[in-house]
């Protein structure tokens, strides 16, 4: 069954713009009657509901063989704009909710994820993976949740401090989620470089907005399905799909996102970027050039860079 | 203002103090400088407020005798020093006192209601207080019933003072908190209200009897329930600081800490007190020092 | 309430000037560049001025562009040959030798602070000095325990940090500055103010009583343009920037794509939320700390008051009586409580929004006390019956000037009090504890002061939320800035 919605499969044969579940070999019923398989559109994800882009407008999304797999949607600025206020309007309640139910809620995530390997591996194949590799991607990506659900109610006990003043003030340091982050996923990372660049930033109480890797987008829609099966509240993720670049600007430069995670490496889109950013003093993140596959590139340090030190003073006496 | 009048206020909802606040606020104060002109008419402004006290088991008429001779001639070598407030003794010695003052405008005080402790019976108290006035006492020095307090049995303090102060007559009374069994500001400033409410004419610190007596930041806790009290009601109450105060430049301390809380008004020896038996002779130091150019010896100051 | 206390006294305090005899301050002072202080070679110079009395202090160098190149080539080198090399534990005990050295001279530093940038003195010797001399002391301990900061991590100093620094805590803000650039490994270029270079020209002469190897520790005097230079130079690796939020935009713009670290710590129009349970006394003096301490120049500052409308007549009838008693002069004057504006221009710019907050409607209040005839002066003031659609609640003033809001509920406290796209500080007063606890932890900015304010301390680390900055600096966290992790 996996194999079946391999676009390649029958690829040479079909028009190169045919979508990829027409080409399913095996919807083949063994009957003699071939049975059409239903095909997902894959939608954006704001607020918790699945909506089409408001532009109305779509990209092609074409498999390593120069099939179409999709029609993606080709987000714009008020696609984004409508990202930022479900986001802004979600996160109090997510930094408010408990460490422990943060770390509850991620796993779920690594535990739906799980469930849905077949399907992210297909998606994963789609675009050129091996059947293996995709595997691998899928199961890090798991266990990356989970690494991160671990440290939900963690990094706050290990990082914060009790600073000794000299005066008679309790003085105390905590972290604090710096609010909406942006997230540009890596394009050479569908599903991996996504969740590890998203995950850190909500286990610490941001809610995100993704733009997905415009040429590998599906895992990305498809993440999103798993976190509205697993509890994540709506609006504490969003995901948005565009052609590259069309967004950034956009985002860069929205005055009420406070932080960007970007993925990528091209040096004019950092410059533009953190150019950008100084509009309303954003933190501008630089995640490129990271081997996602690699340990290094998880740990309690990622989860702190969308973090903001809260430093609390209080007199001591009766 | 008769017994009827008074209310007792819910002591729940008296402002909460913060020590360390507290604290901060008086640091300002005791580092303000004091200068030249400045010092020295400050120095006079102490000496004139102060409550020479003695309260001795040992105290005789002769004790008293000098004592008042002191009083109103602190330091004859010095030109244009003022005399003390007033003499504080106990009740039986007031009328000593009176006889010794006679023809100066220096008050004679006494500590009534079983100074210190207040540990005896109502009546007693009242008959203390009526015999001190009827001994010739223009003010009297009571002692609130700290147990009773602490207890939370507020309205028993606050009765008792009220009928003290009938018993005063036109004597003016001063209501001692014995702010170092209070244990926190809090109740300070708690029974610095239930004080000023019962009828209070000054509000003060201590006994002299019990450590810590008088300190800046108490004094100031008393000096705003003082103002807040003004505020609401428009009257004015007197504060004496007592006991710990021996220093010069400490009294200088309490006069910037009075300036900047209640302001003109109560920078006059009416409202203000200082319950002390060595200060006269370190201010007197001091007013010479600033005087001569040269720092001062004891030995050159009686000490009575 | 009827009930007037007046503070017009007939006992006043005489003038107490702090002394300036044993001050020494050059006629002329050149760039500190290399260990030693050299011309520039811009050939200009500008004057510091006293802005108590409009008179000259000295005249200072104006570092241009090759000034600049010089000074950070001279930290490239003293970083290459000598500071990445040294020990850490040796680096420690230079930036302890410099801790002490600030002590032992700590008088002179607070009289020259005071009269190059305009603050008491009172201000100046108990809360600048002494905290500069604490903050050399707490990152000289650093030094060599760097990896204990950051656990699984083996932190490098970055090189060249090029720090630009204000003028409303000229010296602080040079420690601040420079302790943990110099505990991290990094070398200095630093560039002060141009309204307050005086007392960093001395940490200049410290730095070589201290014997610290020559460029490691470099200061450029100079303009908005030489801080710009500094900033652009492509042979710094990190730039620390206290000011304003116009600035920090502007250089954090300037650094898109040079891959520079930044840390920026700029403006503020922190919210100081009194409740009906405070303790009210307390909350009294906190307001008057957190917007009269250094007349207001305080990115920090408690500017915006928020009460609780059931205490609001009262609390603002005594915050009037207690502005009554502060003593507005002379900085050099022990008991003066207000000192001098900085700057004319600074002056200029809190007049035109004492005047706007006027034309807004809101309710200006100053006491009756008189002002020096030179210099730049303005008296303490509040803005009661202030809204929120007001400039003069929106806008930093940075200067004495404090505007006044009620609120009935926590709720709405929060909302106005986030109400900004600034991020710095805030404060909340009351005596519950639960309050307290969700209060702070609502308050979308980098310190709180709970039941205080304005309080600072080397190990307490500072910086803001949104358009207040970005980074922090003081504490453990404030050694980040300036390493790197990877």
């Amino acid at each position: 069954m996996a194999k079946s919605r391999q676009p390649r499969a029958k690829s040479s044969r079909m028009r190169t713009t045919r979508r990829r579940s027409v080409a399913s070999p095996s919807a083949d019923r063994g009957n003699g009657r071939r049975r059409l398989p239903v095909n997902k559109t894959y939608k954006i994800y704001i607020g918790g509901k699945f909506p089409r882009t408001e532009s109305g407008h779509y990209y092609e999304l074409k498999s390593s063989e120069g099939t179409t797999l999709a029609n993606v949607c080709r987000c714009t600025k008020k696609d984004l704009r409508d990202a930022v206020q479900a986001a802004r309007a979600a996160q109090p309640a997510w930094a408010a909710a408990t460490a422990f139910n943060r770390g509850q809620i991620l796993y779920r995530v690594a535990e739906m994820l799980e469930g849905r390997k077949p399907q992210f591996a297909d998606e994963l194949q789609w675009i050129g993976h091996t059947r293996q590799a995709s595997i691998n991607e899928v199961e890090l990506a798991i266990d990356r949740c989970v690494y991160y659900a671990g440290w939900a109610d963690k990094y706050q006990q290990v990082f914060s401090s009790v600073n000794p003043v000299a005066s008679a003030h309790f003085n105390f340091s905590i972290y604090e989620p710096t609010g909406v982050v942006g997230i540009v996923a890596p394009e050479d990372s569908a599903l991996l470089g996504l969740v590890s660049s998203l995950v850190p930033a909500i286990v610490g109480g941001n809610t995100a907005l993704v733009i997905a890797a415009a040429e590998r987008p599906l895992c990305a829609v498809t993440f999103a399905e798993v976190l509205h099966a697993s509890d994540v509240p709506g609006g504490v993720v969003n995901v948005l799909t565009a052609p590259a670049g069309e967004l950034l600007p956009h985002l860069a430069g929205h005055m009420d996102v406070n932080a960007v995670v970007y993925c990528g490496d091209a040096a004019s889109d950092i410059r533009d970027l953190q150019a950008c950013a100084a509009g309303n003093v954003k933190r501008a993140i630089l995640r490129g050039g990271s081997d996602w596959s690699s340990e290094t590139a998880q740990g309690p340090y990622e989860i702190l860079e969308t973090q903001e030190v809260k430093t609390t003073w209080h007199p001591i006496g009766t | 203002m008769t017994t009827s009048e008074l209310i007792l206020p819910a002591m729940a909802s008296v402002t909460r103090v913060d020590t360390v606040g507290v604290e901060e606020r008086v640091g300002r104060f005791q580092t303000r400088s004091i200068k030249r002109d400045s010092k020295v008419t400050a120095l006079k402004l102490a000496l004139s407020m102060i409550d020479l006290t003695t309260l001795e088991g040992r105290d005789t008429d002769g004790k008293v005798r000098q004592l008042c001779y002191k009083a109103r001639h602190l330091h004859d070598a010095l030109p244009d020093i003022p005399h003390v407030a007033a003499i504080c003794v106990y009740p039986t010695l007031v009328g000593v006192a009176r006889r010794a003052l006679e023809g100066s405008r220096i008050n004679v005080a006494s500590v009534a209601t079983a100074f210190p402790s207040g540990q005896s019976s109502k009546k007693v108290k009242i008959d203390d207080t009526r015999f001190a006035v009827s001994e010739g006492a223009d003010e009297v020095d009571m002692v609130i019933s700290r147990g009773a307090f602490l207890e939370g049995e507020y309205a028993a303090v606050f009765d008792e003072i009220a009928e003290v102060k009938g018993a005063c007559g036109e004597a003016r009374l001063k209501v001692i908190l014995e702010t170092g069994e209070l244990g926190t500001l809090d109740n300070v400033r708690r029974a610095s209200v239930l004080a000023m409410h019962a009828g209070a004419d000054f509000i003060k610190t201590s006994t002299g009897k019990v450590e810590p007596a008088a300190t800046m930041p108490v004094s100031f806790v008393m000096l705003q329930a003082i103002r807040d009290y003004f505020y609401a009601t428009g009257r004015m109450v007197g504060m004496k600081p007592a006991g710990g105060i021996a220093r010069a430049k400490q009294s200088w301390h309490y006069l910037v800490m009075l300036r900047e809380t209640l302001g003109q008004a109560w920078m006059t020896s009416d409202w203000f007190r200082f319950g002390a038996s060595r200060l006269a002779n370190d201010i007197l130091m001091q007013i010479a020092k600033e005087r001569d150019g040269v720092y001062q010896s004891i030995d050159y100051f009686s000490m009575d | 309430m009827a009930s007037k206390l007046t503070f017009d006294t007939d006992w006043t305090y005489a003038p107490a000037p702090e002394g300036t005899a044993n001050v020494k301050l050059e006629k002329r002072y050149g760039l500190f560049i290399n260990g030693r202080f050299t011309e520039p070679k811009s050939g200009k110079y500008f004057r510091t001025i006293s802005p108590s009395t409009e008179k000259k202090l000295a005249d200072v160098a104006d570092a241009g562009p090759d000034d600049v190149d010089r000074a950070v080539k001279a930290a490239r080198r003293a970083y290459d040959t000598v500071w990445s090399k040294m020990k850490p534990s040796e680096r420690g005990k230079y930036i302890f030798r410099i801790a002490r050295i600030v002590q032992e001279r700590s008088r002179e530093f607070a009289v020259i602070e005071s009269m190059d940038g305009g603050k008491p003195i009172r201000e100046s010797r108990d809360v600048d000095v002494p905290l500069a001399a604490a903050h050399f002391f707490y990152y000289a301990g650093w030094a060599d325990k760097l990896d204990y900061a950051f656990p699984g991590k083996s932190p490098r100093a970055l090189g060249v940090a090029g720090q630009v620094i204000p003028w409303n805590f000229p010296l602080l803000m040079a420690a601040w500055k420079i302790a943990p650039a110099l505990a991290t490994g990094n070398t200095v270029v630093l560039k002060p103010a141009e309204t307050t270079p005086l007392t960093a020209l001395k940490l200049a002469e410290v730095i070589a009583e201290a014997d610290l190897p020559p460029g490691v520790v470099n200061i450029v005097t100079g303009a908005g343009e030489t801080g710009a230079a500094l900033v652009n130079h492509p042979g710094i690796n990190k730039i620390a920037f206290t000011g304003s939020t116009a600035v920090g935009k502007k250089i954090q713009s300037d650094l898109a794509g040079t891959g520079k670290k930044f840390t920026l710590e700029l403006g503020g129009k922190a919210a100081n939320i009194v409740f009906e349970d405070a303790p009210i006394d307390q909350a009294v003096e906190g307001i008057i700390n957190a917007i009269f301490f250094n007349q207001g120049h305080v990115c920090c500052a408690g500017s915006r008051l928020l009460v609780q409308e059931s205490i609001a007549t009262s609390l603002v009838q005594k915050l009037k009586d207690r502005m009554e008693t502060l003593i507005v002069g002379d900085p050099l004057d022990k008991n003066t409580d207000v000192g001098a504006i900085n700057s004319r221009m600074q002056l200029k710019k809190i007049e035109y929004y004492l005047k706007l907050g006027r034309e807004e409607g809101a309710d200006m209040y100053q006491p009756a006390c008189t002002l020096p005839e030179k210099g730049f002066w303005c008296r303490p003031t509040l803005f009661d019956h202030a809204s929120q659609s007001h400039r003069i609640v929106q806008e930093e003033i940075f200067g004495p000037v404090l505007t006044i809001q009620t609120f009935r509920t926590a709720e709405e406290a929060i909302e106005k009090a986030n109400n900004t796209p600034f991020g710095l500080s805030g404060g909340v007063w009351t005596d519950k504890g639960a309050k307290i606890f969700e209060m702070t932890s609502r308050l979308r900015a980098g310190v709180i002061w709970a039941n205080t304010f304005n309080k600072f301390d080397p190990g307490s680390p500072f910086g803001g939320y949104k358009e207040s900055g970005l980074g922090r600096e003081g504490g453990m966290h404030g050694l980040l800035p300036y390493l790197s992790l990877n």
